[in-house]
């Protein structure tokens, strides 16, 4: 068997978070989905609305995503921590309509490190929240998105 | 006086239309000194990049408008005219000045001749192979695209001159415009056991695999040395990604490193990078990863004499810039002892086609490639009356001949033509054949279209393009220059924020109406749909244009009002 099948099947964190976006996932999947945090608009309400007060930046979140996007319908950002204690990731793309993308709990014992792809209509700053220790912590990144053409 | 500065002075004599027939003096004597380059060291480099598939020689005009701001303000690569000749030490009115700057280019060009052409390079690259043993031939890419030959075989041209030229090492951009099914059969075929085509920022969109060999491991007289290759990081966006769609790009400053290391712990003490990110994307690349001893880099076409020495918290990286049209070759020697580096030397040579005699064997080659379409390719369609050129961050007579030509054509009272940095340089006086159209034009894209666009959409695409050029972070740059535009006038501010650089927007004198709808002709577009609409190639329009003129007269060249310029020694 390919991986690519093995993976098709078995599913992983970037698929899953990708069904999630989709919509394809059993409505068991969302028991724990914040609506509040969907809806909000910006970095500060989105925290506001996982619990927390601020987010701290922190040197200790490493985004990694294009500095231009190739596709703004599919930008793939990926998010790792080296936080004691992290419990969630959430990937914010501050300009969308709804600015949280994807939220990731880390179970204890698990590497805190994921991704997906996003959409995004307009360059924009990109957030990783990530909530270790019961505090939240802030790393950001551009992602611009341009009309293309006219290089070199 | 000595004979060099008098030499020196018969050129400049004769270049201000002094009745002096000097030219085969200078020859002879200036070649033996201008390529007696002796070997230093154990470890070389020869580099060149950008050539755009020009196999026969040719002019080509340096830019005489060459910006930066921020961290660029007044560094090279932006220093263009006297400000580069004085950085470099270069003497005006030498063939050296000629090679690295517009400078009276009209009559530099007539008494220093053509450059470049793949006969006169291969010379160049025997000479330097001989004298330095074990000397790697690099080719930055955009070598398969640019010519009307390189389009109509696919690239297969300049695959065959490449071999010839004992191309050794490669890596690529304009190359993708052939398509990936093209490029991997020209690796697994034509290139398998010669060349290294190597890449280490292209991977699949699916499981991030690498496509490509991400560097190759050498052995250079009894020295361990690697190269590392960077494609042009922004491909898919820069041109259109359905050429390419299961591979993505990127810098992968991270990866970059993790690639370094991993050279580096398998033995490598000279470690190199083929780059085509660009020069000013290369300079922030060397100041953020350790280990890199140089980076060869191309895609933005800056001749640059000397090699930038970079700091970053592993030590010192070389920053070096080879220019475009086959009209450098790079000399890297580096000597290593015991393991390390003690010293290096650099040299960019201008390859000028009459101090350097054709290699036989390559132009025969250049001569059976040709033969099938030497008659299409010579075709005169019109003479121009003054000089035409493409190279400059806003715009070129040549792009000005080919915007005139749209809207006239398309009767619309815009146009827009892509800011390419390719494109070779007419005398004045010179007749306008079809390779010459064709050496502007010769895309797999080039298609024509006519939009209609509000005056909010067309402000959009103009800050969007600006963004790409002045964005104040190098890795947000693709590194070409300003779209050029026809009909319409601006004012563009660099130093402004992302979307408010473009001011003063005015067609005719009157202020372009946001909401108002205008019809604008354009060409070279990325989008699918645009593909599939079939439209017209250019280089018919532009054809049929010069026909009808027979002789074309001086263009005046639409340049939008630059704020900020003052102090910058990126404009003349």
């Amino acid at each position: 068997m390919q991986r690519r099948v093995v993976i098709k099947t078995g599913g992983s964190l970037a698929m899953i978070a990708a069904a999630i976006s989709a919509g394809v996932l059993p409505q068991s999947a969302f028991a724990s989905w914040n609506k509040n945090a969907f809806d909000a608009k910006n970095l500060n309400d989105v925290v506001k609305a996982m619990g927390g007060s601020t987010a701290e930046k922190s040197g200790d979140i490493a985004i990694t995503a294009p500095d231009i996007a190739e596709n703004g319908a599919v930008v793939p950002i990926a998010v790792a921590s080296k936080l004691a204690n992290t419990e969630s990731i959430a990937i914010l793309v501050e300009k969308n309509p709804s600015s949280l993308a994807a939220q990731f709990d880390i179970p204890g014992g698990t590497e805190a490190n994921v991704g997906t792809r996003v959409k995004m209509g307009q360059s924009s700053n990109v957030h990783a929240v990530v909530k270790a220790g019961g505090k939240y912590y802030v790393a950001t990144k551009e992602v611009k998105v341009t009309l293309g053409g006219c290089g070199g | 006086m000595q004979r060099r500065e008098f030499l020196n002075l018969l050129a400049i004599a004769s270049a201000s239309g002094a009745a002096l027939n000097s030219r085969d003096l200078l020859a002879a004597t200036n070649a033996q000194r201008m390529y007696d380059l002796p070997r230093f060291g154990n470890v070389h480099f020869l580099h060149m990049t950008d050539c755009h598939a020009q196999l026969k020689p040719i002019y080509f005009r340096e830019p005489n408008v060459n910006l930066g701001f921020g961290s660029a303000f007044n560094k090279a690569p932006h220093l263009v005219g006297e400000h580069l000749l004085r950085e470099f030490g270069v003497r005006r009115g030498s063939r050296e000045a000629h090679a690295f700057t517009f400078l009276d280019f009209e009559a530099a060009a007539k008494t220093y001749g053509k450059v470049g052409g793949f006969a006169h390079l291969a010379t160049l690259v025997k000479q330097m192979k001989a004298s330095r043993p074990g000397a790697l031939l690099l080719d930055g890419g955009d070598t398969w695209q640019g010519s009307a030959t390189a389009l109509w075989t696919n690239g297969q041209d300049m695959v065959d001159a490449c071999l010839a030229l004992g191309v050794d090492v490669m890596t690529a951009h304009w190359e993708f415009t052939l398509g990936a099914k093209r490029v991997q059969e020209i690796i697994e075929k034509d290139f398998k056991g010669k060349v290294d085509f190597i890449a280490q920022n292209v991977k699949t969109t699916d499981f991030e695999d690498l496509v490509f060999k991400p560097y190759t491991l050498r052995e250079m007289n009894g020295v361990p040395i690697a190269i590392i290759g960077q494609a042009f990081p922004y491909t898919p966006i820069a041109n259109p990604r359905y050429f390419t769609p299961e591979w993505s790009f990127g810098i992968r400053e991270d990866d970059m490193q993790k690639t370094i290391n991993e050279v580096r712990s398998k033995g490598a003490q000279v470690v190199v990078l083929l780059s085509h990110n660009g020069m000013d994307v290369d300079l922030k690349l060397a100041s953020r990863v350790r280990g890199l001893d140089a980076i060869l880099g191309g895609h933005t076409h800056d001749g640059v004499p000397g090699a930038i020495p970079v700091k970053n918290a592993g030590g010192t990286t070389l920053v070096t810039n080879a220019g475009s049209n086959s009209k450098f070759l790079g000399v890297l020697d580096f000597d290593v002892n015991n393991g390390k580096i003690a010293d290096f030397r650099y040299k960019l040579l201008p390859v000028f086609s009459n101090l350097l005699a054709a290699d036989p064997a390559m132009d025969a080659l250049i001569t059976k490639i040709r033969a099938p379409f030497e008659s299409k390719l010579s075709e005169t369609l019109a003479t121009t009356d003054a000089m035409l050129y493409r190279r400059g961050n806003f715009n070129g007579t040549f792009d000005q001949l080919i915007l005139d030509a749209l809207m006239e054509t398309k009767q619309t009272e815009i146009a827009f033509s892509p800011g390419f940095r390719w494109g070779t340089s007419l005398r004045s006086g010179q007749a306008i054949t079809r390779e010459h159209v064709m050496d502007q034009t010769a895309t797999t894209y080039s298609y024509t279209t006519v939009s209609e666009m509000s005056g909010e959409m067309i402000k959009t695409v103009l800050e969007d393009i600006a963004d790409n050029l002045f964005n104040p972070d190098p890795y947000y740059q693709q590194g070409g220059d300003m779209v050029r535009v026809g009909g319409l006038q601006y004012a563009i501010d660099p130093l402004g924020a992302q979307g408010r650089r473009i001011s003063d927007m005015r067609l005719k004198g009157q202020p372009i109406d946001a909401a108002k709808i205008y019809k604008v002709a354009g060409w070279a577009p990325v989008s699918e749909a645009a593909r599939d609409a079939k439209t017209e190639p250019v280089w018919d329009v532009v054809e049929t244009w010069l026909k009808s003129k027979k002789r074309v007269t001086a263009r005046r060249v639409n340049q939008p009002k630059i704020l900020n310029t003052q102090g910058n020694q990126g404009i003349a």
